[in-house]
């Protein structure tokens, strides 16, 4: 393991080669015991149990989303140890700002799933976090989400509360001029903030050595003054680890952190036409597949004899279940019109809004 | 009650709010121990403490999300772009974030901001430091845009924006900052937004301005007074999103003549909005065609050359000529 925010000076962290932090390896043995999280057996049942559901409703938004009865959606599979153990690892009460892929954080932070649904179909009501789950809706732009986790981040602190703000994006995100405001006003704040790059190796097409010549993401930590450090994306308590840690030191007024996790997405970037094979080789897929992080979780569970088969066809048919419940109340939900939009522009319709409320109103009623 | 420059009234409504709720916090590129680089947050972090109101680091956009962020957590933020120029590198927060905070949470969550902000021609300050860049703002729903002209709405303004639970940005011209005084009440008093101000009754025709053209717009309503008896009524619509529809409208059913004057590019710019909004609801009540007084469409002015381009009150007076003998 290397951290590389605790190294002498920044020359080594591009000098050394860098060793992301694991705790297991591919085999679902445990590689260092010494970075094994404190989780008891019902909690790891319960990762496990969040990552196979996470899968099933992929595969089912992915088919929800070529019958067109989803709007825009991007794939996860392949990145569920990157966006579950992070989740994982925060307090209900921490906040999280995620980027348009990171549903799955948000979802079993506590927004329901048929409101996600909603949100991809483009409606307003997807985007109405119930009171008391502390997430905000995924951000589209690449890198707003970044320096908005720094003023929620202020907010927790100047409140008094021990929580933290958690943001996320992928590996372009980090060439975003917000990723460096953000991680630089969080240091100088000293704010309870976590910064996750959850490298898949791709911005949409571009490949990650040309988005920078940096040897890690992590390593950018260097120059905002914050701790870093890169994770085995695809190792679901490695990454449960890190943001764990950085949580820890958060709380305890010791800054932000930035991870990397270096992960892969199975899919396409988004179902919006993508096509990952016009960039990335068949070997080079095939040599993800392996590392697959449900495979190398559940050979880990199994060997202590906390997962079986029965296990996994029951979360597996719960999740089935799950999505299609899911899916039919997105579709009853009424269909929004322009004068309910129009009412929740401002906190008071100004006058010319109303007069444009009741222009669509006759509108819609013909 | 106490004569206030604009400046010292921008910097009394702060602490009025600052004093008022706890929730409100102060902050940009040195508001704190320096005070802002024109004085509107003297002596504010002292009084309140580096806790409410204090220094960021010099990056704008990050300026922009520190008040979203802090926003989400029930703050009132006030957030100092330190010149209008600088604004570019927020405009994400700003349009694309900030206004679009309630409409894309249904209501559940929203962006209690005011962007502060020196804008204006007429100082001689460096280019990207004065641009007018408001018609840009107003183009965004879900923004508040208020620019005052005089030193009593401009503490009445900032107070109702600093209150206001949508983002607002609020414009103060350079010009004005410290040009005049004017009694200003102590403590607390609200101008509300979305309403304007008939600064000047006539029954003759309707100028129609915002910001430092208002002053041009009373000194051209003098001289045409004197050189022809003609009584110009003159409005300051203090506010520009929302626009005050009503005031301008009920005015031109009066005079039947308007002029609209603004410094910023003639372009599809708020005189364009104002003339707009009197063809929908009082085009059987003019007489003739409303003109639009306005800066050339060029790119934001050298400093050498901002006595040319900025609209005076000759210019004015020619626009009002033209409109009278239509």
């Amino acid at each position: 393991m290397t951290r590389i925010a605790e190294k002498p000076n920044m020359h080594a962290a591009r000098m050394e080669a860098v060793k992301p932090l694991s705790v297991l390896d591919v085999n679902g043995n445990v590689a260092s015991e010494v970075e094994m999280p404190q989780l008891n057996n019902n909690q790891l049942r319960e990762i496990m149990r969040k990552m196979v559901f996470t899968r099933i409703w992929d595969q089912r938004a992915i088919s929800l989303g070529r019958q067109g009865r989803l709007g825009f959606y991007a794939p996860v599979s392949g990145q569920e140890a990157s966006m579950i153990g992070s989740q994982s690892a925060l307090d209900k009460e921490d906040f999280i700002l995620p980027g348009y892929r990171d549903i799955p954080q948000i979802v079993w932070h506590g927004l329901p799933l048929y409101q996600a649904f909603l949100y991809s179909r483009g409606h307003q009501h997807g985007g109405q976090i119930p009171a008391g789950v502390n997430v905000l809706i995924p951000q589209i732009i690449i890198g707003a989400q970044i320096v908005q986790t720094v003023g929620v981040a202020m907010g927790l602190k100047k409140r008094g509360k021990n929580n933290v703000a958690i943001t996320f994006t992928g590996d372009g995100g980090s060439s975003q001029g917000d990723f460096y405001e953000g991680l630089n006003f969080a240091g100088a704040f000293k704010l309870p903030a976590i910064f996750v790059v959850q490298n898949n190796g791709y911005a949409i097409s571009v490949p990650r050595h040309k988005q920078t010549t940096a040897e890690t993401i992590a390593q950018k930590s260097l120059a905002a003054g914050i701790a870093g450090v890169q994770v085995d994306g695809m190792d679901v308590l490695a990454v449960y680890k890190a943001v764990a840690d950085a949580r820890e030191r958060a709380i305890n007024g010791g800054g932000p952190t930035l991870i990397e996790t270096l992960t892969y997405r199975f899919g396409p970037h988004s179902l919006s036409g993508d096509d990952p094979t016009r960039y990335r080789s068949q070997t080079e897929s095939g040599e993800w597949e392996p590392k697959d992080p449900l495979i190398r979780f559940r050979k880990f569970l199994e060997k202590k004899n906390l997962w079986n088969e029965a296990d996994e066809n029951r979360v597996i048919e719960e999740a089935k279940d799950a999505v299609t419940d899911a899916i039919k109340k997105a579709e009853s939900i009424e269909k929004m019109t322009i004068p309910q939009m129009i009412d929740s522009m401002y906190e008071n319709t100004p006058p010319y809004l109303q007069e444009q409320m009741k222009q669509f109103s006759a509108w819609e009623g013909k | 009650m106490a004569q206030m420059t604009m400046i010292q009234a921008i910097t009394d409504a702060m602490r009025v709010e600052l004093a008022k709720d706890e929730n409100v916090l102060i902050f940009g590129e040195d508001v704190g121990h320096y005070g802002g680089v024109f004085r509107a947050t003297e002596g504010l972090q002292k009084e309140f403490g580096e806790d409410r109101v204090f220094d960021t680091p010099l990056a704008e956009s990050g300026i922009g999300g520190l008040a979203v962020g802090l926003g989400l957590q029930g703050f009132r933020p006030v957030a100092e772009i330190q010149f209008s120029g600088f604004m570019f590198e927020a405009m994400d927060s700003i349009c694309g974030q900030s206004a679009r905070m309630r409409i894309r949470s249904g209501g559940r969550f929203n962006s209690p901001i005011v962007f502060r902000s020196p804008y204006g021609v007429g100082v001689k300050a460096a280019e990207y430091h004065t641009d007018n860049l408001e018609g840009l703002l107003v183009q965004t729903p879900g923004l508040k845009v208020v620019i005052p002209s005089n030193p009593y709405d401009a503490k009445g303004l900032l107070i109702s924006a600093i209150r206001d639970n949508d983002p607002v940005f609020f414009l103060e011209h350079m010009k004005l900052y410290r040009s005049f005084r004017q009694e200003v009440p102590e403590g607390e008093y609200t101008v509300p937004l979305g309403k304007a101000n008939v600064v000047r009754e006539g029954n003759d025709l309707t100028v129609i301005a915002y910001g430092a053209m208002v002053q041009t717009s009373l000194k051209a309503a003098e001289e045409i007074e004197k050189a022809r008896g003609v009584k110009a009524e003159v409005i300051d619509l203090r506010t520009l999103s929302p626009l005050d529809t009503d005031t301008i409208v009920e005015s031109v059913k009066k005079t039947n003549r308007a002029v609209v004057v603004q410094e910023a590019q003639q372009s599809a710019g708020i005189a364009a909005e104002v003339i707009a909004r009197l063809n929908e609801r009082a085009i059987l009540h003019l007489e003739a065609p409303v003109l639009r007084i306005a800066s050339p469409d060029i790119s934001f002015t050298f400093p050498s050359v901002e006595d040319q381009w900025v609209p005076n009150p000759q210019r004015v007076v020619e626009g009002m000529n033209r409109v009278l003998d239509f």
